[in-house]
């Protein structure tokens, strides 16, 4: 199955319990017409709360670029000793 | 010991496509030999026809470490990411295939852990992450972080690939499965690399994920443009529609 197709599905049948609760009135009928504005709203809020966390505990790692440094010294340093000619920069 | 014992048997192609890597290839060499002393391995650079003499140095490596070691499969111009590991895969003799960059910003110091990971688990494919405790970037500034963290929400809440980092492109496969999978890929750049992953994830393969750090290019220029995000956001539609 396509992966829209699931998506689809699932919206297919968020609107069908929607329909049903407009139908039964099981909650006010005022409530139930503004589901679907909490409902992309929250979906927002899920999205941006996504991002924000993660740009909070974005990992980063400054070490490994001083690491990096000294690989590429060492790595040089063995390359020109047999021989092979890299350039300086 | 039956991990040992597969890892003797075991064979790894390394294939590093390159374009302009003169320095980076050598330092990148180097390392892969540094780093992996106990496995059997071959590295394939696939070079793109660089004006700036990189074959020339794959070959004084090869005098070093052994022509059978280093493979310089090259093309006569600039093809393409996909169809360069296509072209670096009918070259490879090994069972397991690893695919790097070369620019320095995949550490050669993590291929032990893809392969014993592999080991231990007996997965298809192992992919190096940026998102999780253990790995990390270095080099973004504040856009270039809040645009991946985006991209990575939009892609896990549409797609639900089952990995976390989906752009990446450290990673190491059996060989029949890369095979079976980059044949139907099309994508191009970084799309290349998440529609590998998601068809991948779909055909129901095993997908183990490492922790990998990435040291944005120390020798020449990365970019990402507005044009790189409509690209991505096309990509997936794309997969959104055919996976």
């Amino acid at each position: 199955m396509k992966h829209i197709v699931k998506i689809l599905a699932l919206v297919v049948a968020i609107t069908v319990l929607w329909i049903g609760l407009l139908q039964t009135s099981v909650i006010p009928d005022s409530y139930t017409w503004l589901l679907p504005i909490y409902f992309v709203v929250s979906l927002g809020c899920y999205g941006l709360l996504m991002v924000g966390v993660g740009l909070m505990n974005f990992p980063t790692c400054p070490q490994e670029a001083l690491l990096l440094q000294k690989d590429i010294v060492e790595a040089k340093e063995y390359l020109k000793q047999k021989g092979v000619n890299l350039p300086l920069n | 010991m039956d991990g040992q014992h597969q890892k003797q048997k075991n064979k790894y192609s390394i294939i590093v496509p390159t374009y302009n890597e003169r320095l980076n290839i050598g330092l990148i060499v180097y390392l892969i030999f540094k780093h992996l002393r106990d496995a059997d391995f071959e590295i394939i650079i696939v070079d793109d026809g660089s004006p700036d003499g990189t074959q020339d140095v794959v070959k004084q490596l090869q005098q070093v470490y052994g022509e059978d070691r280093i493979l310089l499969r090259a093309r006569p111009r600039k093809l393409g990411l996909g169809t360069a590991y296509i072209h670096g895969i009918k070259h490879a003799s090994g069972n397991f295939v690893v695919i790097m960059d070369a620019d320095l910003s995949h550490h050669p110091k993590y291929l032990p852990s893809f392969i014993s990971k592999q080991l231990e688990t007996g997965a298809d494919i192992v992919t190096g992450t940026r998102y999780v405790k253990g790995g990390g970037v270095h080099g973004w500034n504040l856009m270039r972080k809040l645009t991946s963290r985006g991209a990575n929400v939009l892609a896990q809440t549409l797609l639900w690939p089952g990995v976390s980092d989906l752009t990446g492109s450290f990673r190491l496969y059996r060989k029949s499965v890369l095979e079976d999978i980059i044949s139907c890929c099309v994508s191009k750049g970084y799309v290349f690399q998440m529609e590998m992953i998601v068809r991948a994830s779909r055909k129901g393969y095993h997908i183990k994920e490492v922790p990998i750090t990435f040291v944005d290019r120390v020798f020449g220029s990365s970019k990402l443009g507005g044009s790189e995000i409509v690209e991505y956001l096309k990509g997936l539609a794309y997969l959104l529609v055919t996976t």
